[in-house]
């Protein structure tokens, strides 16, 4: 009998459907096993259903595409009637299976287990959880189910497969065949019960003393050093996520000790060892509780030979982030030895080997273990593959931001151990300029710059952790038998030879690295393939076109730097000197130089405390005076420090019938003569007594994340979402602001909201004062063409 | 000595190279032997007595009017009108010819016992004067007397309440002027006629009048068919200007027309070189000319700038005429001929200019790209009478160094023009179509033109329009030593040198083009046979 006729009408309880062997698993299974069904294990998200989840992350993959066309109309109907999926999660003891899964779970006839942890820097807890107790938890919700069925007179589930890898089998020489572990003499003998408390013991320390001073402290400084003056509940937040990021850095690097000491490159392939031996000893032949399980062991999946179109792929695998690397120039040297091999094996091989295994079904009294893996029957060198990658890329050059083609470097194959100080080298001297560039007050492009090093900088130090990584798979010498997989192979009909082919030894490697794996990674790693500096402009115009939509309500924006390059002290200097005759310029001008660094550093601890200080020089000033003034202040000094195309931006979102908001720290006075530029403004006002100003505020004007309360405030009483509306800022200070609205617009920025501004995708524009327009450090009113009588003093500032 | 009449150099091998306006500096350039230079004549001597002679004019009007005194009184009201800050060039020194004249009919306003008198400056379209720039134009007494008082206002082409529409001409202009000026029982205006296209109808009909009524004759289709404007007969902006002028006229406003010329005296002694010939600098003008030259290559744009823009003309006044518009105007021309013409014996392939630092909307602010466009094109090519000194297909060549830069204060639709336009057009016809309506009735630029210092929002579209008939004219236009970006921008060719621009220009004009040079300033006007 065929696979298909086997296997016709089963139903399948699959977990870890979403990733990247799941979501071919599952295709296949749909595509060509007539009636098949599956039940699926998906995490319940917060807002979702795990049908939805189901929909969006699998069946809208393109992996799906070959059978959307293939059933045309039918698709929807079909899966609609052949997929289904209960909430769980292989971290939780029964899979967290209500009573509702647990029956579907007793419905289905076969159990694949494909959960687990794959990335190389998951940390040690939660490898343990998946990858550990994961394959163990499933055993037990299949024993439930099948109890459950016997309750209803049905058989329940009859096969578990479970997905493991063939670097289970440490990094030792010579053969590894297709045995259990603890049947090879080197195995060492781990309890994995204690590697469990153990690790979890880890996780609870490390987040008790990340609460602690002094890391708390430390991580509370980072936040607001990254942020500045953004509000005290950003840089909470953002002081959380650094601080979680604290405790998976540490349980990263646990686990990658642990299991070097334990003879395993990483915790991956130590937990998931451990996971095979957890489940043997709880649901193996020999224990209380033992069910039909098999273990099929695939070496480095990657890209598809054939099925369902070849290169498919899904996610960053591991060789891509290096080869992208190499690619960009950012890696010149990989580290392995030229004849050495690299055991990569098609996604279409192991789901078929996965299916032939289903079909051939358990082995008896024993845990049968299927390796799938291409080193001994077809050895792809590791020269070979490295002189494939040069040609291609030698032909087919990515391309700079300068739309010049970067031309990759001669492999010279040398230790690992020098490639990794080559890359440390890099990323700490880059660590370095960040830094520096981090704490000099940029703006514009230069804070841009410093932004695209970051960029460079998390490449490079994701690059080394691959290095780190797969240097140490590529350095294992540990040859993978696939005995008795090739016996199923051998076993299997014609007809499924072919539909279900998993012999290694078909794959004609420099067809496959050429032709098939690095389009497909280079189409998915979103690389410059053309010349021309057309995307980057390409990027900039479709920001701004969905900025400039007529969908959109509101725009808001703020005032210094974003829409001119002035700010509230020289504003101030302007208007108290400018009836100042000249004889007592240059004792003012000192008073406001040596109060300088106060100033400055009262700014940048609080924005609110700043203005209010500071506006007190304002006391006693005539108020008409003032009002009179500022219009000659905002024709002779303020517009010439304007940024032309950001007005020319107001205005262009008031034609498109947007309103527009102007927040900033400003006085009324000061900004009267702009405000007819804006539909709103909402900005500081001075009290006024007998005609002279009070120097207190009547309100505090929105700083930080008040501004962020202020808009909510003001899109609701006018009825406008703030999803649609397009927020301009030049500050990190003024993240929360960026982050109420749908359109962030970081104008000219400083160097921590670049940065910010580049991770998220957000539009930057580059604003310039008008060539020829004012460039003043310190700007004096003009004098009094004819001096009246006696100078008018409007501020204590002056008198003092 | 009397002054020498302006005149025509033929380069030889022998000739000095020439001086040659770069925008805010200036060299020496060798023009190609054969080429032709014309030479402004000479200024013409100051009167001697200006008070007299403007209290003479004053009361011995010319044309059908009574003289002043005779029409002053109490109770009524008096309107004084005033040339803007775009004229004379460079600004004069003090005293200003306009605070001559105004403190004259103001002292004839007192000793008839008129208190209502208001000083208008006829803005037009162009930027609000600033406090110094009135009290330079107008002397501290007048400004002092009447500013604190609300009583010296700016004209408001965009303010409602103070315009008013007095009628259609028979060509359907729309006639509407500045409301005081228009009833007061007496307007005079004060003007400063630099070049043969100021004064007359125009003074009164463009300086005090509205967008709306503007749009008549600052179009695209006038500015072509006006060729040049610089000689009424054959300019349709003058034609437009006298219909709306006797319009204005026989709907009762009483106009008292001032004229006065200047003589050519453009630079202060320091550098008195800059408007002498050649051949002619001593020793004492080729230290200057080094001197000036190195320091202005030297010293940041900014301070060059701020070294010319400080330059006050020692300019003189020359003649007054006071009276009837058309009777004083055509007086006036006579003068501006005779001090400013030169006789050009035919035509030219190829017509070269230095660009001065200077035009009449730059003053106190940057000459923008747009602006260098106009000087070239719009004035210096249209300083002609009869035809053109360039042939119809030849090349102009313009020498300046044509920076984006943008006074954004003054210039603010400029800067818009320049980025939202220019990029779409160069054509003078699509974009007013396309463009004008909304520059000009933009809310920001209005905001801008009647409270701060900001020309109207379409001014800069009239400045290319200034342009039209040049760019229907001439085949090509080149210019040495532009920013090559911004030159192309405005649809001209940059060129670094002379030579390279002559080799441009080969395929329109051939390998032996003839080239004329308008060695300006001091202002001529080429009477061109």
């Amino acid at each position: 009998m065929s696979i298909a006729q086997t296997l016709q009408g089963r139903r399948f309880f699959v977990t870890g459907g979403t990733g990247f062997l799941g979501t071919a698993l599952i295709e296949r299974i749909l595509r060509t096993i007539p009636e098949s069904s599956v039940v699926l294990l998906i995490r319940p998200g917060r807002r979702t259903t795990p049908m939805d989840r189901a929909m969006k992350e699998i069946i809208r993959n393109d992996c799906f595409d070959r059978l959307r066309d293939e059933l045309g109309d039918s698709f929807s109907s079909q899966i609609e009637s052949r997929l289904d999926a209960v909430a769980g999660d292989v971290t939780r003891d029964l899979l967290g299976l209500d009573e509702e899964g647990l029956a579907k779970m007793s419905t289905c006839d076969l159990i694949i287990h494909s959960a687990a942890a794959v990335s190389f820097d998951s940390p040690l807890d939660q490898a343990v959880e998946i990858n550990l107790l994961g394959p163990s938890r499933v055993g037990d919700a299949m024993a439930a189910a099948r109890e459950l069925a016997q309750v209803h007179g049905t058989n329940g589930p009859q096969h578990m497969i479970a997905v493991s890898t063939c670097y289970v089998a440490s990094t030792f020489q010579g053969e590894a065949k297709e045995h259990l572990l603890g049947d090879h003499r080197f195995d060492l003998d781990v309890d994995w019960h204690r590697e469990v408390s153990s690790a979890r013991r880890l996780r609870d320390d490390l987040e008790s003393e990340s609460r602690r001073s002094p890391v708390q402290d430390e991580v509370t400084a980072r936040a607001r050093r990254e942020l500045g003056a953004a509000g005290s509940h950003v840089v909470a937040i953002r002081a959380e996520k650094i601080r979680d990021e604290w405790v998976k850095e540490r349980l990263v690097e646990a686990g990658t000790t642990r299991s070097q000491a334990l003879g395993w490159p990483d915790a991956y392939p130590y937990t998931k060892a451990l996971g095979e031996r957890a489940l043997v000893e709880q649901h193996g032949p020999k224990s209380t509780s033992p069910l039909p399980i098999s273990i099929v062991r695939p070496s480095i999946i990657e890209s598809a030979l054939s099925e369902p179109v070849p290169g498919w792929i899904r996610g960053f695998r591991m060789a891509e982030p290096i080869i992208v690397s190499y690619a960009r120039g950012l890696l010149k040297e990989f580290p392995g030895v030229p004849e050495g091999i690299v055991d990569v094996i098609p996604v279409d091989m192991v789901v078929a080997d996965i299916i032939a295994v289903a079909a051939h079904g358990p082995a008896d009294k024993e845990v049968a273990v299927y390796q799938v893996a291409s080193g001994v029957r077809n050895p792809l060198r590791y020269g070979r593959l490295v002189e494939l990658v040069q040609e291609w890329f030698t032909e087919r050059p990515l391309y700079d931001d300068q739309g010049q083609p970067i031309s990759v470097p001669a492999w010279s194959f040398p230790g690992r151990g020098r490639v990794q100080r080559q890359l440390k080298r890099a990323t700490s001297g880059i660590d370095a300029i960040e830094r520096i560039l981090g704490a000099l007050p940029l703006r514009g492009r230069q804070a841009t710059l410093s932004a695209e090093l970051e960029e460079r900088n998390t490449i490079a130090k994701r690059a080394l952790g691959y290095v780190e990584l797969y240097g140490s798979y590529t350095e294992t010498e540990a040859r993978y038998r696939i005995d008795r997989s090739l016996a199923l192979f051998d076993a299997l009909e014609d007809s499924d030879k072919a539909t279900f082919a998993f012999d290694p030894g078909v794959i004609d490697w420099d067809a496959y690295v050429s032709d098939v794996h690095l389009p497909s990674v280079v189409r998915h790693a979103r690389v410059r393939t053309t010349p021309g500096t057309q995307v980057m402009a390409d990027r900039q115009d479709r920001g701004r076109a969905a900025v400039l939509s007529p969908d959109r309500q509101l725009a808001v924006f703020d005032l210094e730097n974003t829409l001119m390059a002035s700010n509230v002290v020289d504003t101030f200097a302007w208007l108290a000197s400018r009836h100042l005759p000249l004889s007592r310029r240059a004792s003012f001008v000192a008073d406001l130089v040596k109060d300088g660094p106060q100033l400055l550093a009262l700014d940048r601890r609080d924005r609110g405390d700043f203005l209010r200080s500071f506006y007190m020089r304002y006391e006693g000033a005539p108020a008409d005076q003032l009002r009179a003034d500022a219009w000659e202040l905002f024709s002779e000094q303020l517009l010439l420090r304007s940024y032309p195309e950001g007005i020319a931006r107001v205005r262009e979102h008031r034609k498109l019938g947007h309103r527009t908001l102007l927040i900033t720290g400003a006085l009324d006075m000061v900004i009267a003569p702009l405000a007819p530029l804006f539909d709103d403004v909402i900005c500081a006002r001075l009290g006024e007594k007998d005609g002279r100003l009070t120097g207190r505020m009547q309100e505090l004007p929105p700083i930080g994340e008040a501004r962020a309360n202020v808009l909510e405030d003001y899109a609701d009483a006018n009825g406008m979402k703030l999803s649609e509306s397009v927020a301009y800022a030049d500050s990190a200070s003024d993240l929360a602001l960026l982050e109420a609205v749908g359109f962030p617009v970081a104008v000219n920025p400083e160097a921590r909201l670049a940065l910010i501004a580049r991770r998220r995708g957000w539009l930057i524009e580059d604003w310039h004062r008008a060539k020829g327009g004012s460039s003043r450090t310190f700007p004096l009113g003009p004098l009094d063409a004819k001096q009246p009588g006696a100078s008018r003093r409007i501020s204590r500032g002056v008198t003092r | 000595m009397s002054p020498r009449p302006g005149f025509v150099l033929d380069v030889d091998r022998s000739t000095p190279p020439t001086l040659m306006w770069k925008g805010e500096s200036f060299g020496l350039q060798k023009l190609p032997t054969g080429s032709r230079v014309i030479y402004a004549p000479e200024p013409f001597d100051a009167l001697e007595d200006p008070e007299t002679a403007i209290r003479e004019a004053l009361e011995n009007p010319t044309g059908d009017q009574i003289p002043l005194s005779a029409q002053l009184r109490s109770g009524m009201r008096l309107t004084i009108c005033f040339d803007d800050i775009s004229l004379p060039l460079p600004p004069m020194a003090a005293p200003d010819i306009r605070q001559m004249v105004i403190e004259a009919v103001l002292d004839a306003a007192a000793a008839a016992g008129v208190d209502d008198v208001v000083l208008i400056a006829a803005l037009a379209l162009h930027r609000r004067m600033t406090e110094p720039e009135l009290r330079h134009a107008l002397g501290n007494r007048v400004y002092d007397a009447f500013a604190p008082h609300g009583n010296l206002m700016q004209h408001d082409a965009e303010d409602p309440d103070n315009l008013v529409h007095l009628g259609v001409t028979d060509k359907g202009e729309d006639v509407e002027i500045n409301k005081r000026a228009a009833e007061s029982d007496l307007l005079v205006y004060v003007n400063i006629n630099l070049v043969a296209m100021d004064g007359g109808h125009k003074s009164v009909a463009t300086g005090l009048a509205s967008y709306k009524s503007l749009r008549h004759h600052h179009n695209p289709s006038t500015m072509r068919h006006s060729k040049s404007f610089m000689h009424a007969p054959d300019s349709a902006l003058h034609t437009a200007n006298w219909r709306m002028g006797r319009l204005i006229k026989d709907s009762g406003v009483n106009i008292f027309q001032i004229e006065t010329t200047l003589n050519t005296n453009t630079f202060p002694d320091s550098f008195q070189f800059l408007q002498k010939r050649e051949w002619e600098w001593n020793l004492r003008d080729r230290v200057s000319f080094q001197a000036s030259s190195r320091a202005l290559d030297a010293a940041p744009k900014k301070m060059a700038r701020q070294i010319l823009q400080g330059i006050k003309a020692p300019h003189a006044l020359r003649s007054v005429y006071a009276g009837e518009v058309e009777a004083v105007h055509e007086k006036i021309l006579t003068d501006v001929w005779a001090q400013q013409g030169v006789a050009v014996e035919g035509q030219t392939d190829i017509v070269t200019m230095g660009l001065p630092y200077i035009c009449p909307y730059n003053v106190n602010s940057i000459m923008n790209p747009i602006l260098v466009a106009c000087l070239g094109l719009g004035y210096f090519f249209n300083l002609y009478k009869g035809k053109p000194v360039v042939r119809e297909g030849g090349v102009a060549i313009l020498f300046h160094p044509t920076r984006p830069e943008f006074h954004p204060g003054h210039h603010p639709s400029y800067i818009d023009f320049f980025e939202q336009v220019l990029t779409e057009t160069k054509d003078p016809v699509v974009m007013s179509e396309k463009f004008e309506e909304a520059f000009a009735t933009d809310p920001w630029y209005i905001h801008l033109y009647r409270t701060g210092h900001a020309y109207h929002g379409v001014h800069p579209f009239y400045m290319w329009y200034w342009c039209a008939h040049a760019m229907e004219h001439l085949s090509k236009v080149i210019i040495v030593g532009g920013d090559p970006a911004t030159v192309r921008r405005l649809g001209f060719h940059p060129a670094t040198t002379l030579d390279d621009a002559l080799e441009i220009a080969q395929d329109t004009v051939g390998a032996h083009p003839t080239i004329t040079h308008l060695h300006n300033p001091p202002l001529f006007l080429s009477d061109v046979t």
